[in-house]
């Protein structure tokens, strides 16, 4: 557990951990920036990489490895390949005159993504938490116990979706007999 | 406080996962075509999960619960992107193209 209330300086091990958390969220950000503002779609996709990883440095720094492993794991090296394989079969660099967009892609988007930015963050700011006590530590073998005891239904429910999801993009995506 | 504790301050964390948020949906509005909407629409999935882990670290009595909460939002992320991509694979074998600008038979 990392102690709370402190304010280190830049040599002692908090200052240095602290440093790393502000590479940290420069990384998340810049991805998040490039998923947001790139013209080309593979642009957009290498964005998305950099910022689950740097997602997943959040994650550890909130003390919870296993999630942290489950962001790379899952989002890095199963939906970002997924995505980047359907970049590669669809080929959309073909065109790109971008000359059509209507005012919601330009000024009102970014408007409201601002006043969603800033009320959220005001909502959050503006209000003081009161921490509970704890009751138990979060690690990786509650974890697991959780999983298959409180939640259990909802871990087989999972399953049941990604089975579906599985099946209905083979079924989506697959060429008709007619169609080749 | 300063800016080298800022990994202690719940409120850090609250405002990244807005900027995230914010991020992805104007990404939804502003890209052209459909792979860059979902690759955006995961970037506000990964913002909700950011306040959970937030919350689950700094308030919440039982510090499982929002990691349970968010494996469940990468399982229902990566669901969500196998559907979305098999849909835009459909639409691009029959428009010959992914730009949301072209998907118009159903307009009036």
């Amino acid at each position: 557990m990392i102690p709370l209330d402190t304010a280190p300086s830049i040599f002692s091990v908090n200052g240095v951990v602290g440093f790393v958390f502000l590479i940290n969220i420069g990384i998340t950000l810049l991805g998040a920036v490039a998923v947001a503002f790139s013209k080309k779609v593979i642009h957009a996709v290498a964005g998305l990489i950099v910022c689950f990883v740097g997602v997943a440095g959040l994650y550890f720094f909130l003390n919870s490895v296993f999630v942290s492993m489950m962001q790379i794991l899952i989002y890095v090296g199963a939906v970002a390949i997924t995505i980047s394989f359907a970049v590669m079969l669809a080929a959309p660099e073909e065109k790109m005159a971008s000359t059509r967009r209507g005012v919601i892609a330009g000024p009102l988007g970014i408007v409201s993504a601002i006043m969603l930015c800033i009320s959220f963050s005001a909502l959050s700011v503006g209000y003081t938490w009161q921490p509970l006590e704890r009751i138990n530590d979060g690690s990786m073998k509650s974890i697991g116990i959780e999983l298959l005891t409180n939640y259990s239904m909802v871990f087989e429910l999972i399953s049941i979706v990604l089975l579906i999801a599985i099946l209905g993009a083979l079924v989506i995506a697959r060429t008709r007999r007619e169609d080749a | 406080m300063s800016i080298l504790g800022l990994y202690n301050q719940l409120d850090c964390f609250l405002i990244l996962g807005a900027v995230l948020f914010a991020l992805g949906v104007y990404g939804v509005l502003a890209q052209q075509s459909f792979i860059g909407m979902l690759i955006a629409s995961e970037l506000i999935l990964v913002g909700a999960a950011v306040n959970f882990m937030a919350f689950n670290r700094f308030l919440a009595p039982d510090p499982v619960t929002g990691q349970v909460f968010t494996l469940f939002i990468m399982a229902v992320a990566a669901a969500e992107a196998a559907i979305g991509l098999s849909i835009i694979i459909a639409i691009y074998r029959h428009y010959h193209s992914i730009d949301a600008e072209d998907a118009v038979q159903l307009k009036g």
